[in-house]
């Protein structure tokens, strides 16, 4: 019997799948189940493989799980295939995924280079703000309550300013 | 052998406009510079998108063009362009891209472009921006010799007038957001182009470039990314972009370079001491191959020419400079041949054009400076 997928080698690995009710059978070579990344133990859908969809199990299962992109919708394995992300927000959403990324490839995960003008008093700001919280919770911790209410005032008339 | 008449496309007629100006200029990497005659070149470049906007790999083609249309008049306005051409891709020919490539004025990608694509180039071509490549803008400054300081000071420039009038997609963690996560940060890459001969030879460039790597520094062919060091040049750049400071990437890699500068020096000193007749012989047979070849591969041209600038550089060839190869190694590329011989040359064609240009300009030149001496 040859393989139902490359029709080329003997089948030696034979599949039953009750769809619905509606029996499917699957006769593969030993190559095409490999590349099929088909595993015995797991669930697996005949026309996918034939298909060649979702050929390994564990991107199968990633797909499955899989985020999106909301602005350019893009997706983890969109990125995998092409190694280039699609927006800026692309950033926040696959922050996790990106983080190891970004550590295997960089010195550090903050950047400390040039900052655009229209950015730069946000940024110093927030830069300022997450000094002072430092400090604040340091002073907590030695109980150094005037030192931690002169820094919370700090903090706020940043926040006023922010806001303003 | 098909000849390129003038204006024989539409493409062809902007060919002979706009990069009728390049031609007749030397290149930017070219003409001397403090230490260039190991370092070639300097090169930064920025890259940067705009806020709100799908980066150009995602972006549709109305997208693209759209980015296109938006920065090409603020690119075209910088003081630090002027003066400058603005060229869309698709109104070129694979030509004239290939001209803009070979002169590192445009990359890979773009001799292929796409919808939106295109280039800001300043005419004396020591900068140049790029639209919707990998990112929305890529901004670079190539100067001669080892000038990096210079060259991020004019793309820095470049940059913050830009700022002013787009806004850029920028994290306060992670910096200025770019469409592969290798450039994010400072969106920064500096390279320099070495000439290391001295080091080949003496079969000390493997344990260099290794130390480069270690250090967090990328070497590559003369091409960038993928490509093999054809004649003994090697790029050299930053390979983090996300931590480091932009004058803490150019003063670092400054600093391993002179080092790399100094070793290659003491290569070629020590090259003469213990093996000077092969240095001689080497030297010799590059220098006989291209004043007598009929045939003469891009490669082995590379190669040889390599081996004429070494002689140039160690006195050993007094009839030539530095310029003369210089010039022949921007000229006896595929498409600047094509161009200087007013013909489409199939590969074969072309070898023997190259040999030919390059015997016709080293006599030229050896009877000029013997007519001098007489």
């Amino acid at each position: 019997m040859l393989c139902d997928r490359c029709k080329e080698n003997d089948a030696t690995v034979h599949l039953t799948q009750v769809v619905n009710g509606v029996v499917e059978k699957l006769h593969l070579c030993e190559s095409c189940a490999a590349e099929a990344g088909f595993d015995l133990q797991g669930p697996v859908s005949i026309t996918d493989i034939l298909l060649g969809m979702g050929a390994k199990q564990d991107e199968a299962a990633e797909h499955i799980a899989e985020k999106i992109c909301p602005d350019c919708h893009m997706t983890m394995s969109d990125f995998k295939k092409c190694g280039r992300l699609g927006c800026a927000r692309c950033y926040e959403i696959y922050r996790d995924e990106l983080g190891l990324l970004l550590k295997a490839v960089h010195r550090s995960e903050q950047h400390t280079g040039k900052i655009p003008a229209r950015d730069r008093e946000r940024v110093h700001h927030s830069q300022e703000a997450a000094a002072l919280q430092k400090e604040l919770a340091d002073a907590v911790a030695r109980e150094d309550y005037e030192e931690a209410a002169r820094l919370r005032d700090r903090l706020r008339m940043l926040a006023d300013h922010e806001t303003r | 052998m098909k000849r390129l008449r003038g204006c024989a496309t539409a493409s062809g007629c902007l060919l002979i406009m706009k990069l009728d100006k390049f031609l007749k200029n030397q290149g930017a990497w070219m003409g001397g510079g403090g230490d260039s005659d190991i370092v070639i070149s300097s090169r930064v470049r920025l890259a940067r998108n705009l806020r709100d906007e799908t980066f150009p790999g995602r972006a549709s083609d109305e997208q693209r063009l759209k980015i296109w249309g938006r920065l090409k008049p603020v690119l075209a306005s910088l003081a630090a362009m002027d003066p400058s051409v603005s060229l869309y891709m698709g109104d070129l020919s694979d030509l004239d891209r290939m001209i803009l490539f070979e002169r590192h004025l445009i990359s890979r990608e773009l001799t292929v472009p796409r919808a939106g694509q295109g280039v800001v180039i300043r005419q004396d071509e020591r900068a140049a921006i790029m639209v919707n490549e990998e990112d929305h803008l890529r901004l670079q400054a190539l100067r001669p010799g080892l000038m990096l300081q210079n060259a991020w000071e004019c793309v820095d420039e470049m940059d913050s007038r830009i700022e002013e009038m787009v806004p850029y997609a920028f994290s306060e963690k992670l910096g200025y957001l770019t469409s592969c996560p290798t450039n994010v940060g400072t969106g920064m890459r500096a390279s320099v182009m070495l000439h290391l001969p001295g080091l080949v030879f003496m079969e000390e460039v493997g344990p260099v470039i290794k130390g480069l790597n270690k250090i967090g520094l990328t070497v590559r062919g003369l091409w960038g990314e993928g490509t093999e060091a054809v004649g003994n040049m090697f790029q050299v750049s930053n390979q983090i972009t996300l931590g480091d400071c932009e004058k803490e990437i150019v003063s670092h890699l400054q600093t391993i370079v002179e080092e790399v500068v100094e070793h290659e020096q003491n290569a070629r000193l020590r090259l003469m001491e213990s093996r000077e007749h092969v240095v001689l012989d080497y030297v010799g047979r590059a220098l006989g191959i291209l004043s007598n070849a009929h045939i003469l591969a891009s490669k082995e041209a590379l190669g040889l020419l390599s081996g004429l600038r070494l002689g140039i550089e160690m006195g050993i060839l007094k009839d030539f400079n530095r310029q003369t190869v210089d010039d022949l190694l921007v000229s006896a590329q595929p498409a600047h041949l094509q161009v200087i011989e007013k013909a489409e040359l199939a590969p074969e064609e072309r070898d023997r054009a190259r040999a030919e240009l390059i015997r016709k300009r080293l006599a030229r030149r050896r009877n000029r400076k013997r007519s001098k001496n007489e």
